[in-house]
């Protein structure tokens, strides 16, 4: 770094300071953890809540006990959300009977089935994390990030094409390579708006909501016509990826946990480190508070913007990459139910931050799996657990109302500015 | 922070698992048949409700218990069927061609699990699944003369979710039909969205979104067609809303007969191809609680009543009875092996 840098850094710092309050160190975290994590937990705890009052309100058995008796009826109300929790419980992190039980008299096979819950869960947070990294990275930056779904179903489509045409390689080189392919193409896709962005200013919110629409109708091509799996007569399924690109798995089924959770962790403490130790990512940062500022600091902006379009992008694209060499082995249509916008909540709930959205990706991925036992036991549709994902990130959005219902006292520093600037409104 | 506000929390929570944990008494384990749905999700009004509806017969007539899980996107397909291993199901219903890895791969991790998996059929077949496959183009042929005999405007249209052959067996036979009409009567009725020879037709690429089927079915429209058979899932319904607002043309039903099942389009129903996956799903339930269930497949034909069309309900007057007369004869042909399909979608 020549002193030039430094001192460019050094501007920087002062500015972002300027914006921020102060350095994210010292002060922010003499609020204690629970200040911090206050408004999640409760968001949490009322989406529980609104939850339940849904379970009860959509349970015939309900109505019945109601006609019974009142007793009857709020005792049959509060065992069917006991059972839907406790199975959404058991069914994410596992039921430690179960454990022990496999253990003391099971076989292989029962262990397996038993440890399988919480193992799965890392498994469906995995592409969340991705997704919502790249979603943070972009907030970040000052850039909002609507196209991650577009980008993840591009380097989805990349990483299964070099899995299964390229054959004969060894997996030290294949895997990567697949990998590296995903990440490639979700960056050249996110590039695009980021160009389109910092040249012609061109609102990147709009350009990434039209290349999602291209990107989905490119892979509905590409996996209807070139990549189809032959013999299949057009079936929307692409050749099978080669076990050389297959990201492993380490254990036998049912068990999916795959070493795709271990990159992503690796991938968060990059963006970590990117984002806050180095002079880039102080850039990104500082473009993303304050443009204005930036380019009065001397920075980039144009290539600023660019890059980090084509590095959330890259992050997009591996989620994408992750799930078809790691969980399906390969692409079919309905790829994602939607990691691209539900990440973009994520980065929210996660306050940006690799860490924040390791933990609110986790969540994600918790609620995700409990759901399907969730629907087994007690066949409360899944779709009850989108709308607890909803509700909660509601509160976290807004969090007046929580502080509102549990009487919390308005903090001094709002660190609402990284937010705000992404939406194009505050430049 | 109120801690008070805490405490009740924290009260109420565990009392809510307590309360459940005592509430809760197991009753006798019973026959477990267990679908899990493609993307389309369970309530498509296609092809995995008409699958679902055969779990609920199942249900109802066997004694069973029947259970389902939605796939929201295809990493579900694995784990879907795994929450259905460990829930020691007897028989797991996988519906859609895009199950059939998962299928295959789970099957032959658990062989002694049975399954069924509607809409495709391995080669070689696996020992533990039972795949249902079928001739859909025998009865859309059936749609596609009586669509040519009863159109006012010389013209019939049809329509897919997507390219693929369990769509199109549909489309093809339906044209095929039409031009058998034409080929017998001497007609040149036309059927807009599928060229046979070319293979080639309309699509929305999308078996969720109705605005496209709306759409498609005004375009269909514009150009003049009367009957109009969308081949799209939940798609169609959009087309049949489009066709019921503009109040001149029917709509032929796919799957299921959708007189029934979409009561709010009685009166522009004029029939269905119906592809009975209910029928061949309760069967697959059936031997598997029997004991005689088998790997292999089984083919739903005109001639096994696995594929078939729908009465023409509230058009039944205005049908001639000429025209019924012939298409029983052309059901003659089909089963006698007179008429021939198209070899391309043989099953």
């Amino acid at each position: 770094m020549g002193k030039k840098d430094l001192e460019k850094q050094d501007i920087g710092k002062t500015i972002l300071e300027e914006l921020t309050g102060g350095e994210p160190k010292e002060k922010r975290q003499k609020r204690g953890i629970w200040k911090i994590l206050q408004i999640p937990a409760l968001a949490i705890l009322t989406g529980l809540i609104i939850g339940a009052v849904l379970i009860m309100a959509t349970s015939f058995d309900v109505y019945d006990a109601f006609k019974v008796s009142l007793w009857k009826g709020l005792g049959t109300a509060f065992a069917e959300v006991g059972e839907a929790y406790l199975a959404l419980i058991t069914g994410s992190l596992g039921n430690p009977v179960e454990i022990v039980q496999a253990l003391l008299y099971g076989d292989a096979l029962d262990f397996r089935n038993a440890i399988n819950p919480i193992l799965e869960s890392l498994v469906q947070s995995t592409p969340y994390i991705f997704a919502g990294l790249a979603c943070a990275l972009g907030f970040r930056a000052g850039l909002f990030n609507i196209g991650v779904e577009g980008q993840l179903f591009i380097g989805a489509a990349a990483a299964t094409f070099v899995g299964y045409s390229l054959t004969g390689l060894p997996p030290y080189i294949h895997m990567p390579l697949a990998f590296l392919a995903g990440a490639l193409g979700g960056a050249l896709w996110g590039m695009v708006p980021g160009l389109l962005k910092a040249t012609t200013g061109g609102h990147e919110v709009i350009n990434c909501i039209m290349m999602n629409y291209i990107a989905y109708r490119f892979t509905t091509f590409l996996l209807t016509g070139p990549m189809s799996r032959p013999g299949t007569g057009g079936m929307p399924v692409s050749p099978i990826i080669e076990k050389s690109a297959q990201i492993p798995q380490f254990f036998k089924t049912p068990i999916r946990f795959h070493l795709g959770f271990f990159i992503a962790l690796a991938f968060a403490a990059l963006v970590w480190w990117v984002l806050f130790k180095t002079t880039l990512g102080l850039n990104l940062r500082t473009v993303g508070t304050n443009p204005r500022a930036a380019k009065y600091a001397g920075m980039n902006i144009i290539a600023t913007t660019i890059i980090g379009m084509a590095a959330s992008g890259a992050l997009a694209g591996m989620a994408g990459a992750n799930e078809v060499l790691a969980v399906n082995r390969s692409m079919a249509i309905g790829l994602s139910a939607g990691y691209g916008f539900d990440s973009i909540a994520l980065a929210l709930l996660g306050n940006s931050h690799p860490v924040g959205v390791i933990f609110a990706a986790l969540l994600f991925g918790v609620l995700k799996n409990g759901a399907t036992k969730m629907m087994v036991v007690s066949t409360i549709p899944i779709d009850i657990v989108t709308i607890l994902q909803a509700v909660i990130l509601i509160f976290v959005a807004a969090p007046a109302i929580i502080r509102s219902v549990y009487r919390l006292k308005q903090p001094k520093v709002e660190a609402a500015a990284i937010m705000l600037s992404g939406w194009g409104g505050v430049k | 922070m109120s801690k008070k506000v805490m405490l009740v929390m924290s009260v109420l929570l565990i009392a809510v698992f307590v309360l459940s944990a005592c509430a809760k008494t197991a009753g006798p384990a019973k026959f477990k048949a267990c679908e899990v749905t493609d993307t389309g999700g369970v309530d498509d009004k296609s092809f995995n409700a008409t699958a679902w509806k055969g779990a609920v017969d199942a249900k109802e007539k066997l004694d069973i218990e029947a259970k389902y899980l939605e796939s929201k996107e295809i990493a579900d397909f694995e784990k879907n069927i795994n929450a259905f291993i460990a829930e020691k199901c007897d028989i797991i219903i996988t519906v859609g061609f895009l199950l059939c890895d998962a299928t295959k791969a789970a099957a032959e991790a658990n062989p002694n699990q049975k399954f069924s998996i509607v809409d495709f059929a391995y080669d070689p077949v696996i020992p533990n699944v039972l795949a249902q496959a079928f001739q859909t183009d025998e009865a859309a042929f059936l749609a596609g003369y009586a669509a040519a005999g009863f159109t006012k405007t010389g013209k019939v249209g049809t329509f897919g979710g997507m390219q693929i052959p369990t769509v199109t067996i549909f489309m093809d036979g339906f044209a095929r039909g039409v031009r058998h009409y034409n080929e017998v009567h001497g007609t040149s009725v036309e059927t807009l969205g599928w060229d046979a020879d070319a293979q080639t037709g309309l699509f929305t690429n999308d078996f969720s979104d109705q605005q496209k089927g709306s759409d498609m079915a005004v375009s269909l429209m514009d150009e003049g067609a009367d009957i109009i058979m969308p081949v799209a899932g939940p798609v169609g319904l959009g087309a049949a809303a489009a066709v019921k607002a503009r109040g001149n043309a029917l709509i032929i039903g796919v799957d299921s007969d959708w007189f029934l099942t979409a009561p709010d389009y009685t009166d522009i129903i004029f029939t269905s191809v119906m592809k009975l996956m209910d029928v061949t799903t309760l069967d697959a339930i059936k031997a598997a609680k029997d004991g005689t269930f088998k790997g292999g497949s089984i083919v739903g034909t005109l001639a096994n009543g696995g594929v078939g069309i729908a009465p023409f309900h509230n058009f039944d007057g205005q049908v001639s009875a000429e025209l019924k007369a012939e298409l029983e004869g052309i059901k003659a042909g089909i089963l006698s092996g007179e008429i021939q399909m198209n070899p391309a979608f043989k099953q």
